[in-house]
């Protein structure tokens, strides 16, 4: 970090050189660092912490940084909990999460391939038709939407929870400008060995696809696994309720043991940790595409 | 469309040119069958869910529609004037103002500076990023649960609580004091630790992507490191970035939903739109009338400010 050592002119990652006031800096930015990391990490530790207590170290009058001892015995307790639908809600949620996710990602590929790579006259117009439900403020739709899909009578279900989240515009938008880029040379040697659209799209396309596919799943996924919004308008009955909604409901009752509820939270939270520490790259990838092209 | 052309382009024989033009014409036909193929299963679920309900909506707010779905009695623009002119709309609009002018520059500034410290630091970057991106595992839920029970809880064990402790402070009931409202505080904190991992993704993408070049060419034509060189030249590369971080932050903002109606409920002093148009047509009474019209104006609110600030920022350069 020395000084000295700049004397090969090798840029900086950013542009900061260090000036005489170097040094200084290093250290305020190393602080600065040090104290984001802790008040970024809290939460988490604050969820661990009060999941293994007991309830009266939890409301003792004076905070304490450790329980007295860690209460394993928690995570039974929560799952025995007959008033707490907490299986049947994780339940919900992984059905949720991965049809709701496969089917996404499904639909919109496929709109995707067709939009970029199959010639038709009116393309374009269908290209727009997609385009312009991106225009219309997602959350402001779920009026809306209740009405259609109480009027199918899906309220309370699982088809009232996924089928209706199935159709995103944006994914296919981000599809379609996906294979736009897709080098056509691939597709070419296999239309000569006399595969049609079908056959090259699932030999050839989507098996060379498999990142980006991944980079929307782990995205998706964690979208779905964390909406509320929806699952709370749909989920009336307690059976349909999805993680976040049972969550919501317990934040409010008065019954319910606030260690329970920390531990039903670490629960929750287990399946993203898990896509976070193994998907890390893919998830990093579809935040910039989602993110900078919308 | 080049396959069948292709195929039948190099025997000569004249029997095959009528094919190859069969051929030719069946690929067509064969093409747009295989474009609804593969875009109509997606269509028809966005003319279903997306089309329809907004035209359903469209048609409800014209009408008086309680505890139903089928409009019952015409009521012209009613519902539109009655909610122009409802106190708890306006003021949930207000609630979004207050809420927005607080979550949009720091999310701007911080989401930038997180970027630039993990940038800047030479080993265990990864680890800084993460460390960072980790909350975006979090739903509002359980951010929600952890601020209001433990962070922010109003009484002596809450974590905030007994930080002022320490300094003597007495104390607050964070989320039920009105005067002073201190329930701002978890409201824009909890979406600060949730979403600035995000911003700073896309931030530290935007700051990779600037060539080294540029900052060799402004040492060289003397500019000073630090302010400088970030005020000239780093801030304007940044350009497409920032633009985009500002959209999708103030959509964000307006689509406030989860948080508030977990850590506040549905109050009238901290209400944004959602919460407000949730209540009135799924609460007791089910006022899809005029929550429609309500979702309607919010809907054309947003669309507007979005088309605004594309005009202002230049969205149409961020491309680039």
């Amino acid at each position: 970090m020395a000084v000295t050592e700049r004397t090969t002119g090798t840029p900086q990652p950013i542009g900061f050189r260090q000036s005489p006031w170097g040094r200084v800096g290093t250290v305020l930015r190393w602080i600065a660092l040090f104290i984001a990391v802790v008040l970024f990490l809290l939460p988490f530790y604050l969820i661990l912490r009060n999941a293994l207590s007991t309830e009266a170290d939890i409301t003792a009058p004076t905070w304490t940084l450790f329980p007295k001892d860690l209460q394993w015995g928690n995570i039974p307790e929560l799952f025995n909990d007959t008033q707490v639908p907490m299986a049947r809600a994780m339940y919900n949620s992984a059905v949720v999460g991965v049809l709701g996710t496969a089917g996404q990602l499904l639909l919109a590929s496929m709109a995707g391939y067709g939009l970029a790579r199959i010639p038709y006259r009116h393309a374009d117009k269908i290209f727009y038709a997609i385009v312009a439900t991106l225009m219309i403020p997602g959350a402001v739709t779920f009026i809306p939407s209740f009405i259609v899909v109480s009027s199918l009578g899906w309220v309370s279900s699982l088809r009232g929870l996924i089928i209706p989240t199935l159709f995103s515009g944006f994914a296919a938008f981000l599809f379609r400008q996906y294979f736009l880029g897709f080098p056509r040379e691939l597709e070419e040697a296999a239309r000569v060995d006399g595969a049609g659209h079908f056959g090259v799209f699932w030999r050839i396309v989507v098996p060379n696809s498999l990142p980006f596919f991944a980079a929307l799943a782990a995205i998706t996924f964690i979208g779905n696994w964390n909406s509320f919004l929806w699952p709370l308008v749909i989920g009336q009955d307690s059976s349909s309720w999805t993680i976040q909604v049972a969550l919501s409901t317990f934040i409010t009752a008065q019954t319910i043991n606030i260690h329970e509820l920390f531990m039903a939270v670490a629960v929750s939270i287990l399946p993203l940790v898990l896509i976070f520490a193994f998907l890390q790259r893919y998830l990093i990838q579809g935040v910039t595409q989602s993110g900078i092209k919308d | 469309m080049s396959a069948p052309a292709k195929t039948s382009a190099d025997p000569a024989v004249a029997g095959e040119q009528r094919g190859t033009r069969r051929r030719r014409q069946k690929g067509i036909a064969g093409n747009t069958l295989w474009f609804w193929v593969f875009v109509g299963p997606f269509v028809l679920g966005l003319l279903i869910f997306s089309y329809l309900p907004i035209l359903w909506s469209l048609v409800l707010s014209f009408f008086e529609a309680y505890n139903t779905a089928t409009p019952s009695k015409f009521v012209g623009l009613q519902n539109y004037v009655d909610m122009l002119t409802d106190r708890n709309f306006l003021s949930s609009l207000g609630t979004f103002t207050i809420f927005a002018v607080f979550i949009v520059p720091l999310t701007f500034v911080l989401s930038l500076a997180l970027a630039l410290l993990v940038n800047q630091v030479k080993v265990a970057r990864a680890f800084f990023r993460s460390v960072f991106f980790l909350p975006t595992a979090c739903s509002y839920v359980v951010a929600s649960l952890i601020w209001k029970l433990s962070i922010f809880n109003g009484v002596r064990f809450g974590l905030a609580n007994t930080v002022l402790g320490w300094f003597g402070i007495e104390n607050i009931a964070w989320l039920s004091t009105v005067d002073p409202p201190w329930y701002w505080l978890p409201l824009v904190t909890v979406r600060l630790w949730l979403q600035l991992g995000f911003y700073m993704i896309l931030f530290i993408a935007g700051l990779q992507r600037i060539s080294p070049t540029l900052y060799e060419a402004a040492y060289v034509d003397g500019a000073k490191p630090g302010w400088q060189v970030f005020r000239y030249i780093t801030l304007p590369q940044l350009r497409a970035t920032s633009v985009a971080v500002l959209i999708l932050n103030l959509i964000a903002a307006y689509q406030a939903f989860d948080e508030f109606y977990n850590l506040v409920g549905n109050v009238n002093y901290a209400r944004p739109p959602l919460v407000y148009l949730y209540g009135i047509s799924l609460g007791s009474i089910q006022d899809l009338g005029h929550g429609s019209a309500g979702a309607l104006i919010l809907a054309v609110i947003i669309m507007l400010v979005t088309l605004l600030q594309n005009r202002i920022f230049g969205f149409g350069k961020a491309g680039d």
